[in-house]
C-alpha cells in the first residue's frame, strides 16, 4: 500500500507535477538584498552574526531546532564569538557561558550509577538543544505544521538569504479572496501563500545586547546572516584559500604557456 | 604500440629491469616518444583532462568514504559532519561534488570532438565503443553517488530511476525489487549503492587502460582526419608526444583546473539542488524531481514519449528511447557511411552536426523544466513538443542523416597529407 503510494507520487512528480498555489496571487519573487558576505571577497558581518544568534536564541529556538550546530561552533574560526585568545573553541569563555546557561539531560545514554539519565549544565561540545523531543511533539504544538530544522535552511531554499529575508519581513494583511485555515498566515513569499508560522518578528520584541535598535528589518537581516553562517561556517576560509589557489594556478598557467610557446617555437602546426 | 620501440635503457639498473619487466619501456613508448600528429588542436586535450579528473574523483572519494556512514539515519548528517568537522572536509566534499560535473563537461566535449572529427570511424571503432562503455559506467557511478548524501533529491531521484526499470514487461518488478534489496528505496539500497559507487570508478580506470591501449594501436586521429603516412614520410606528419603534447595538455589541464577552482571555492553549491539540503523523507515528494544536469537530455527523451507505440506503452517507450539514445552510440561507427572523417570536409553534414549539438543542449533545457510549461511563454508551445521534436532529431541524426549524407554528399577536397595541411602547401 505504502509502496503503491510512493510509486504513484514518483510518477506524478516525474512529469506532471505543478506547484499547486492556494491563491490566485503568484508567489512573489524574493527581494534582491545586499549581503556583507556576497561576492568572492565577502565576509560575514560578525556583529550581525552575533545579533542573529541572539534572535535565534530568544525567538526562533522555541520552535526550530538546529541539530547540526554545537555550542563550540560559535567560538571556532569564522564563528561569531571566535577569539584569538582561545584557539580551541572548547575553552572559549563566552561559549562556555552560553552552553552552561542550559541545564538539561543532554544524552539519554549518559547515566549515573543508578542508571538514571544525568541532568547537567551544557558544555561547548553539546548540540544546540532542540525545542521538541520529536516531530510529533513539534507538530502537536504548532497546529500540525512542522517547523523545519534551521541548520541548513539557507542552502535548502532557492534564493537562500534573499528568500529568508523576504519571508521574515513579508507578512501581509490577507487579501479578501484568500481562504486561510485557522493557524495560517498570509505571506506571499511562501509557496502557496499560506504559512503556518505566525509572524515571528516585530519591531522591538527583543533588546539587542549591543544596543542596536531591534527593528523588524534589522532582526530579519541579522538572523538570516546568522543562519547563512550556520549553513556554511567555513565560507571565509574557503574564499581565502580560493584566491590563493587561483593566483597559484594563474602563475603556473603562464609559465606552462611560455614553455609551450618555447617548445613549439620552431614547429609549424 | 605503433612502430618499433626506441627506448634505450639509460643505466644498468634500467637495463636489468627492462630485461625482466619492460615497464619503463612501455611508459616511454606510450607517453614520451609516442608519435602524435602535429596538428592536434585543443579539443584533443580533453582525454588528458579526463584522466586527471578520474584521479581527482578517486582520491577525494576515498577520503570521503573514510568519514561517510552509509545508513539511512546517519548518511545525511555524516556528509554534513564531513564539511563541518573534518579538517578540509569542506574542500574534499566540494571537489568531489563539483568534480563530477566537471568530469561530465569534459566527457561531453571529448565525445562531441569524436563526433565532429569522425574519431569513431575505422580503425578506431573499438576505441570509441570502449569510450561508450566508460560513459555508461560514469552515468551509473554518478547516479549512485548522488544517492549517497541521502537528501530529498537523492532519494526521489533514486525512486524515479529505479521505478523506470519497473516498466520493463514481465521481469521489471522483480529486477526493481532486486535492485532495491527490498520493497522500496531504503537502507539496503543505500548500502549497495555505496558499495557499487566505490567499485565502479576502478572499473572505469581499467576500461580507460583498454581505451588508451586501443588508442595507441592506430594512434591519435587529427583535425583533418587523414592517416599519418607510412614510413619516413610519417615522421613529417608527427611529433613525439613529449615534450610537444605534454606541455600542450599540461597547459589545457591547468586552465581547466582554474575554472574548476572557481566553482569549488566560490560557487560550491550552484550546480546542486536546494532540495538536497533537506534530508530524505519518503512521505514528502518534492514539487519537481530533477536529476543532475548531466542526465537532463536523457530525462527529456524519457519524458518525450507520451504516447503508446503499438504494444509498447508510453512509459516503456520512454525507457527504451532513453536507453536507445545511448545504445545507438555503440553502432555509430557502422551508421556513418562516409569515408571522410573530419566534418571540415563535409559541408552539408557539418550543419546537421551543429544542429545536433544545439538539439542536445535543447534537450537538456527541456529536461530541466516542467514539460507542460510554454517555451519562452509562447502559448500552446509546450516544452513537451520541443522535447519531442528534438528527440526525433537526435535519433534521425544517427539513423537518417549520417547513413544517407555519407552517400549523397560531395566532400570538399582534402589536403594531401597532415604535413601539407599544416604547411598550407596544398591549398589549390
Ligand atoms: C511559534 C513557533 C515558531 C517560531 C517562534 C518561529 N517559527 Fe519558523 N516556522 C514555524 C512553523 C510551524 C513553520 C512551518 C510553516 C509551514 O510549513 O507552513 C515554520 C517555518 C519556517 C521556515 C521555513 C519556510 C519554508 O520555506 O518552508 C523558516 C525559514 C522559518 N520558519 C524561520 C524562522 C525564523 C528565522 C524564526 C525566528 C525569527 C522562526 N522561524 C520562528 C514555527 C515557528
Ligand atoms: C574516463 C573517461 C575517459 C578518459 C580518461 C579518456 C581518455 C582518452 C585519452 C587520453 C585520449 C587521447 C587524447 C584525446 O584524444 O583527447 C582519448 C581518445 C579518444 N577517446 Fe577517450 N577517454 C574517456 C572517455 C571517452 C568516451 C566516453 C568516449 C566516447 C564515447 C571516448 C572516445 C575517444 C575517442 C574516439 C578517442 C580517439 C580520438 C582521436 O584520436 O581522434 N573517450 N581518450
Amino acid at each position: 500500500m505504502k509502496m503503491t503510494r510512493i510509486f504513484a507520487a514518483a510518477i506524478a512528480a516525474l512529469g506532471f507535477a505543478g506547484t499547486a498555489a492556494a491563491f490566485e496571487g503568484e508567489q512573489h519573487a524574493p527581494h534582491e538584498h545586499h549581503w556583507h558576505h556576497d561576492g568572492p571577497f565577502g565576509t560575514y558581518d560578525t556583529q550581525a552574526v552575533q545579533r542573529g544568534y541572539q534572535v535565534y536564541q530568544e525567538v526562533c529556538a522555541s520552535c526550530h531546532s538546529m541539530d547540526l550546530m554545537r555550542f563550540r561552533n560559535l567560538g571556532q574560526q569564522g564563528g561569531p564569538f571566535a577569539s584569538e585568545e582561545f584557539p580551541n573553541p572548547n575553552d572559549n569563555l563566552i561559549v562556555m557561558q552560553i552552553a552552561a546557561s542550559y541545564t538539561r539531560v543532554w544524552d539519554q545514554d549518559e547515566v549515573n550509577d543508578d542508571g538514571d539519565p544525568v541532568e547537567r549544565p551544557g558544555l561547548p561540545s553539546d548540540a544546540f538543544p532542540a525545542p521538541f523531543a520529536n516531530e510529533q511533539m513539534a507538530r502537536a504544538s504548532n497546529g500540525g505544521a512542522y517547523p523545519p530544522d534551521l541548520s541548513l535552511i539557507v542552502k535548502a531554499r532557492s534564493h537562500g538569504e534573499n528568500y529568508l529575508y523576504s519571508l521574515l519581513t513579508g507578512y501581509e494583511e490577507a487579501p479578501a479572496d484568500s481562504h486561510l485555515a485557522p493557524g495560517q498566515y498570509y505571506n506571499p513569499y511562501f509557496p502557496g501563500g499560506a504559512i503556518a508560522m505566525a509572524p515571528p518578528l516585530a519591531d522591538g520584541i527583543i533588546e539587542y545586547a549591543d544596543g542596536t535598535e531591534a527593528t523588524l528589518e534589522q532582526m530579519a537581516e541579522d538572523v538570516t546572516t546568522f543562519l547563512s553562517w550556520a549553513g556554511d561556517p567555513h565560507m571565509e576560509t574557503r574564499k581565502q584559500m580560493g584566491v590563493m589557489v587561483l593566483i597559484y594556478l594563474l602563475i603556473f598557467a603562464i609559465l606552462v604557456y611560455l614553455a609551450y610557446r618555447q617548445v613549439w617555437a620552431n614547429v609549424k602546426h | 604500440m605503433s612502430g618499433p620501440s626506441t627506448y634505450k635503457p639509460g643505466s644498468g639498473v634500467e637495463k636489468w629491469l627492462d630485461d625482466r619487466l619492460p615497464i619503463i619501456r612501455l611508459g616511454y613508448d606510450s607517453f614520451v616518444d609516442f608519435p602524435t600528429p602535429r596538428n592536434l588542436n585543443y579539443w584533443w586535450t580533453f582525454g588528458g583532462i579526463l584522466a586527471v579528473f578520474l584521479m581527482i574523483q578517486i582520491l577525494s572519494g576515498i577520503v570521503l568514504a573514510m568519514h561517510y556512514v552509509a545508513h539511512e539515519d546517519y548518511a545525511f548528517d555524516s556528509v554534513q559532519r564531513i564539511t563541518r568537522d573534518v579538517p578540509f572536509g569542506w574542500l574534499i566534499q566540494s571537489m568531489h561534488a563539483n568534480g563530477a560535473s566537471f568530469f561530465f563537461v569534459a566527457v561531453y566535449l571529448h565525445m562531441f570532438r569524436g563526433l565532429y572529427y569522425g574519431s569513431y570511424k575505422a580503425p578506431r571503432e573499438i576505441l570509441w565503443i570502449l569510450g561508450v562503455v566508460i560513459y555508461l559506467l560514469m552515468m551509473a557511478t554518478g547516479f549512485m553517488g548522488y544517492v549517497l548524501p541521502w537528501g530529498q533529491m537523492s532519494y526521489w531521484g533514486a525512486m524515479v530511476i529505479t521505478n523506470l526499470i519497473g516498466a520493463l514487461p514481465f521481469v521489471g518488478d522483480a529486477i526493481r525489487e532486486w535492485l532495491w534489496g527490498g520493497f522500496s528505496v531504503g537502507q539496503a539500497t543505500l548500502n549497495r549503492f555505496f558499495s557499487l559507487h566505490y567499485l565502479l570508478p576502478f572499473v572505469i580506470a581499467a576500461v580507460v587502460g583498454l581505451h588508451i591501449w586501443a588508442l595507441h594501436v592506430p594512434g591519435n586521429g587529427n583535425p583533418v582526419g587523414l592517416d599519418v603516412r607510412k614510413g619516413d614520410a610519417g615522421k613529417k606528419d608527427t611529433l613525439p608526444f613529449h615534450p610537444y603534447y605534454t606541455v600542450k595538455d599540461g597547459f589545457a589541464i591547468i586552465v581547466y583546473l582554474m575554472i574548476f577552482a572557481v566553482f569549488v571555492f566560490f560557487l560550491p553549491t550552484v550546480l546542486g539542488h536546494a532540495d538536497n539540503y533537506i534530508e530524505a523523507n519518503p512521505l514528502s515528494t518534492p514539487a519537481h524531481i530533477v536529476p543532475e544536469w548531466y542526465y537532463l537530455p536523457f530525462y527529456a527523451i524519457l519524458r518525450a514519449i507520451t504516447f503508446d507505440i503499438g504494444p509498447i506503452d508510453a512509459k516503456l517507450g520512454g525507457v527504451l528511447a532513453m536507453f536507445g539514445a545511448i545504445g545507438i552510440l555503440f553502432v555509430l561507427p557502422w551508421l556513418d557511411t562516409s569515408k571522410v572523417r573530419s566534418m571540415r570536409y563535409r559541408p552539408l553534414t557539418r550543419w546537421f552536426f551543429i544542429f545536433f549539438v544545439v538539439a542536445a543542449l535543447g534537450l537538456g533545457w527541456c529536461g530541466a523544466v516542467n514539460p507542460d510549461d510554454y517555451v519562452m511563454g509562447i502559448t500552446g508551445f509546450k516544452f513537451l513538443y520541443l522535447g519531442q521534436f528534438l528527440t526525433f532529431y537526435y535519433f534521425a541524426y544517427f539513423i537518417v542523416v549520417l547513413p544517407v549524407l555519407g552517400i549523397i554528399e560531395k566532400p570538399k577536397e582534402r589536403p594531401a597529407s597532415i604535413e601539407a595541411a599544416v604547411l598550407g602547401t596544398d591549398k589549390a
